[in-house]
């Protein structure tokens, strides 16, 4: 039974992750054409909005190439962990007050750990292209994920310090207005930390296509392409879901289906930021990105726990 | 010490600015050689221009800087002038110098968007080609082509402006300086920017007075060098305008020379006119046919990439007995292994754009 609803869910995961990343690619074309002062997709439906409608089918057709040096197992296959655990991930995202799919007393550190198994996916998929670029972006990829999960971690520990619990129901139940100023800090290194994560622009070092083309994927095409693309805005929706959800308060001020929506409102404004700041700002070298998150990003997410340490006996 | 990777960048790559080949031996992430390998463009255009006639050749100059067409004409012409003694009107020569000066704008958008496309930086790009796609719509309405204008031509221009062109003119120069500033704050206010700028390929005036470069990439570097005060031709003298200088010569001086560059040609526009008098555009009583007498000649102006000098041999036929292009890209770009040395892989993409090389000059 647990097999067949663990089954099930991972299922929703995907079709939202799959409905998210279509409605999400629009969305951004549309977001960069306002920035860059252009119209972005505007033929296909109204505001364009059927436009990943055609490019879906496109990707499907799209002849699968497979370089004659890559290591061909692992080149198939990797893509698969790559999307894979953001789409797990999902299920212990409290959707509003009192209803996650998967209701478990380690959410947060799920949420936390699954993901980075996409990590190996991505040096796996690098490797196996068997080409430089690649190998340098799943490089730069491993060092970059590995280290901005310090910050995240430290970040979100704020926040279940706060709550005094690891489930994120039980977070989003003792969740107050003022934990948001208690924890801004500690909300946006969560929200920097994130963006590193999903490899998105100022950090999209490991693809830099001005540098490494595309990074760990240049070699990949068609569907196999998309599940990378799939993966990177379905990082997107699962951090900023999970984000509106812990530090944002969920559905508050409202409660019920309405809390709902207002999750996912929250969600998309915080997506809209990511799209924002990565069509504004340039690209960080690969030293800065480090030095950035060690010397400021995690003594900062320490200095957050210290205050949350030192408020929290007078709660 | 890891093992080296050589690693390919180009001809075919989404940040070598056309066909840029460049071989990275590679310690880490650290560039520990690059060595340009240029050729992918050649055409064998100076080949080419000693079977056409002196008129014909202009076309062939198009082609050389793809993005700053308008200079190589000019110095073509300025050579064949010299070698035939034509005298070329004052209405024209005011036109040559606006038209010039618009070029400059146009190709230093180009530079300074792809600086911020290297970066990542994609929207100062397209801020840039909007500032450059009203200059190209200026030559379209003078000329016709958007790309390669055959618009100067030995004795002066193919055709006067236009109706209304002068204001069109105007319109941009006095809109274009507040966007530069944007563009200013937008892209090198910007930390991340600056950070990937400043200190990043650093060019001494020694090495860059010894490697031969000029335009940005020399006056980056502090090295006051402009033809247009230094070599006076044409009727720059009596323009009042400034040469806009960098430091230390880091990407984000041979950046930033570019944007000023484009301010003071705005301001040279205006003067030009101002200045400009009805007359004649074209010098009267040439010759179909083309033929100077025996001897050579070379004339050099400041293109947007530096001296860009044409050098003409007349074996008194119709047509050159040779041509040689002394092109500044090709000695800018042969700074590009001494800068990269040391830096990661990821600055040796953003001091390739800060070279603004272009490889139809390069490779002719």
């Amino acid at each position: 039974m647990t097999l067949l609803w663990g089954f099930l869910w991972g299922v929703a995961g995907m079709t939202v992750i799959a409905v998210g990343a279509i409605l999400g690619v629009w969305w951004e074309r549309k977001v960069a054409a306002r920035i860059q002062m252009r119209y972005g997709p505007q033929q296909i439906g109204p505001f364009g909005s059927l436009q990943m409608i055609a490019d879906v089918p496109k990707l499907l057709f799209k002849e699968d190439i497979i370089p004659d040096s890559a290591d061909k197992p692992i080149f198939k296959y990797a893509p698969l962990f790559v999307f894979g655990p953001i789409a797990v991930s999902m299920v212990v995202i409290p959707f509003s007050a009192g209803w996650a799919p998967l209701n478990t007393s380690v959410g947060v550190l799920f949420f936390l750990a699954v993901p980075s198994i996409e990590v190996i996916a991505i040096l796996l998929s690098a490797w196996a292209s068997h080409n430089t670029l690649s190998t340098l972006g799943g490089i730069r990829a491993t060092a970059q994920m590995i280290s901005y999960e310090v910050p995240r971690s430290l970040a979100v520990l704020a926040i279940v310090l706060l709550a005094g619990s690891l489930r994120p129901l039980d977070v989003v139940d003792a969740w107050r207005w003022w934990w948001l100023p208690l924890t801004f800090i500690a909300f946006l290194i969560y929200f920097i930390a994130s963006i590193a994560e999903m490899n998105r622009g100022p950090f999209d070092i490991p693809e830099a296509e001005s540098e490494l083309v595309a990074g760990y994927f240049a070699d990949y095409s068609g569907m196999r392409w998309a599940s990378f693309m799939m993966a990177e805005y379905g990082g997107m929706i699962s951090a900023s879901l999970f984000g509106a959800a812990l530090f944002l308060g969920a559905g508050w001020p409202f409660t019920g289906a309405l809390g709902v929506v207002a999750l996912i409102v929250k969600t998309i404004a915080l997506m809209t930021i990511v799209m924002w700041v990565k069509w504004t700002l340039p690209r960080l070298r690969q030293d800065h990105l480090m030095s950035f998150c060690w010397k400021v990003l995690t003594p900062l997410a320490l200095v957050q726990l210290v205050i949350v340490g030192v408020v929290l006996p007078w709660l | 010490m890891t093992e080296q990777t050589i690693v390919n960048i180009g001809p075919s790559h989404p940040s070598t600015h056309g066909v840029c080949r460049v071989i990275v031996t590679l310690d880490g992430e650290t560039v520990v050689h690059a060595e340009p390998v240029i050729g992918h463009l050649h055409r064998g255009i100076e080949k080419m221009a000693e079977n056409r006639t002196y008129l014909q050749v202009v076309p062939l100059t198009d082609r050389l800087d793809y993005v700053g067409s308008m200079y190589a004409n000019w110095a073509y012409c300025r050579s064949v002038e010299r070698l035939a003694g034509i005298r070329v009107p004052e209405r024209a020569e005011y036109i040559r110098v606006i038209v010039c000066e618009l070029q400059r704008i146009a190709s230093h958008m180009m530079g300074i968007g792809s600086t911020g496309a290297d970066t990542g930086a994609t929207s100062a790009f397209m801020y840039t080609f909007a500032q450059r796609d009203h200059v190209v719509e200026l030559f379209e309405a003078l000329c016709g082509a958007r790309l390669t204008y055959n618009y100067v031509r030995p004795g002066g221009v193919s055709m006067d402006l236009p109706d209304g062109w002068v204001e069109q003119c105007r319109a941009f120069t006095a809109q274009h300086p507040p966007v530069m500033m944007e563009i200013d704050r937008l892209l090198f206010g910007n930390v991340i920017a600056r950070a990937r700028l400043k200190g990043v390929g650093v060019l001494t005036p020694e090495d860059a007075v010894g490697w031969g470069t000029s335009g940005p990439v020399a006056r980056g570097s502090g090295v006051d060098w402009d033809l247009r005060r230094d070599d006076p031709y044409s009727v720059y003298p009596r323009f009042d305008f400034q040469i806009p200088l960098g430091e230390i010569g880091d990407c984000y001086d041979r950046a930033r020379v570019r944007l000023w560059e484009c301010v003071e040609s705005c301001k040279i526009i205006n003067q030009a006119l101002d200045q400009i008098e009805p007359g004649s555009v074209h010098a009267e009583g040439l010759p179909r046919l083309l033929a100077p007498r025996p001897g050579d000649a070379y004339d050099h102006i400041e293109s947007a990439r530096g001296s860009l000098g044409v050098y003409l041999v007349s074996d008194g036929s119709p047509r050159p007995y040779r041509m040689k292009v002394r092109s500044p890209a090709f000695c800018n770009l042969a700074v590009l292994p001494l800068l990269a040395e040391g830096h990661t892989l990821s600055d040796l993409i953003v001091i390739i754009g800060s070279l603004d090389p272009v490889f139809g000059e390069v490779d002719r």
